[in-house]
């Protein structure tokens, strides 16, 4: 199965990137799950806790203030105002 | 008088050499930070990449109106000086403010009033002194701007212009700041930044030609909502950034400028002492000459 390639910014650096197989985060109405292949989408975040099941390794969990989410071509960019990782 | 001119040169070589040594301690202090601004810039380009290229996406797919992006057409326009806080910096300081006078008689001469934000000491000294006026004005430690003081002048500017004309508000914004080319070249800049012209870069953002549909979520107004502000405020941090590496380089130009000066004046002095010790020398011999003549006689 195809795997999911994670960028994870806040506004001053480059917190985490690499593959994984689901991103969870906290979208306008709820939880939003993403796994390979999903559509192109630009969800905004909300406060709340991000969560990425990394494909090799412990999934990365973190604390975000708010933000965006983009998901295209298997590509998924996490963009978050302040984070504090877990 | 034996003695005094050479006193006189020793006090100016030594207060000269005191000199000397803090130029080449801001020298070296300025050449050490440079390095970590850049990188402070380097760090913060995935954010503005990806913030870019979100924005892009939205005003490819959509053509949603944001008041971010519409021209109203007012007669006031804000002005942000971007300035160091420091001074030692050579001509720094004074190119941002030129530029900065420049834009204004500019946009006063198209009949727009305008409405100072003032960042940086330096700046700030500069108008409080000549009397202007300053909307609101920030010293967040220049040399190394965070993402906090970036928010806040980011917010400020953003509600300004939300605001209506009759509330105090601005139909344009301008930022004057220095744009870093390499250690030698810093170039003052206007820029203006809003309102937005998102069509810039849309191009280089992606290389495949057919872009997806993206789902928005909940709907694109909100998602722009929430993405232009952030976009203003990655600009303005990045020009912060770019001030910041900038005002360092002029910097470490103006000190080093500054202590080859001192050198050369230690010199000069040094060769004046050394003049002056021969000529004692000269005059006290002649006085003995003179003396044991006239006793011999």
């Amino acid at each position: 199965m195809a795997e999911l390639s994670v960028d994870l910014v806040s506004r001053d650096r480059k917190v985490w990137s690499g593959a994984a197989t689901q991103v969870t985060a906290p979208s306008a109405d709820g939880q939003i799950g993403i796994r390979a292949n999903h559509t192109p989408l630009l969800a905004v975040l909300r406060p709340g806790a991000i969560k990425v099941d990394t494909a090799a390794g412990p999934a990365v969990e973190a604390q975000v203030t708010g933000g965006f989410l983009s998901v295209d071509n298997n590509l998924v960019t996490l963009v978050v105002d302040e984070i504090s990782l877990v | 008088m034996a003695g005094g001119a050479q006193r006189i040169y020793k006090a100016r070589i030594k207060s000269t050499q005191s000199l000397k040594k803090i130029f080449r301690a801001r020298e070296l202090i300025a050449a050490s930070r440079i390095g970590k601004a850049r990188a402070a810039a380097a760090a913060a380009a995935p954010y503005a990449q990806a913030i870019t290229r979100a924005v892009s996406a939205v005003a490819s797919h959509t053509d949603v109106d944001h008041p971010l992006t519409q021209e109203e057409g007012g007669n006031r326009a804000a002005v942000l000086v971007v300035s160091s806080d420091a001074g030692m910096a050579g001509s720094y300081p004074m190119a941002i403010v030129r530029e900065a006078e420049k834009l204004v008689g500019q946009l006063t001469a198209e009949g727009k009033e305008v409405v100072l934000y003032v960042a940086g000491r330096r700046a700030i000294a500069y108008y409080t002194f000549r009397g202007r006026e300053i909307a609101k004005s920030w010293s967040y430690g220049s040399e190394k701007p965070t993402p906090e003081a970036a928010q806040d002048i980011a917010e400020t500017l953003l509600e300004v212009f939300l605001a209506e004309e009759a509330d105090g508000g601005v139909s344009e914004m301008h930022v004057v700041s220095t744009l870093f080319v390499n250690m030698v070249t810093q170039r003052a800049r206007v820029v203006r930044m809003l309102p937005l012209e998102v069509v810039e870069g849309v191009s280089e953002a992606d290389e495949h030609e057919a872009l997806p549909l993206y789902d928005f979520e909940p709907s694109p107004e909100a998602v722009l909502d929430e993405l232009l502000p952030r976009y203003v405020q990655q600009r303005i941090y990045a020009m912060l950034l770019d001030a910041a590496a900038s005002e360092l380089a002029a910097r470490q130009r103006a000190m080093h400028t500054a202590t080859e000066n001192a050198e050369d004046l230690i010199r000069t002095y040094t060769r004046l002492a050394n003049q002056a010790r021969q000529a004692d020398i000269t005059q006290e011999i002649s006085e003995i000459v003179s003396g044991a003549d006239a006793l011999a006689s």
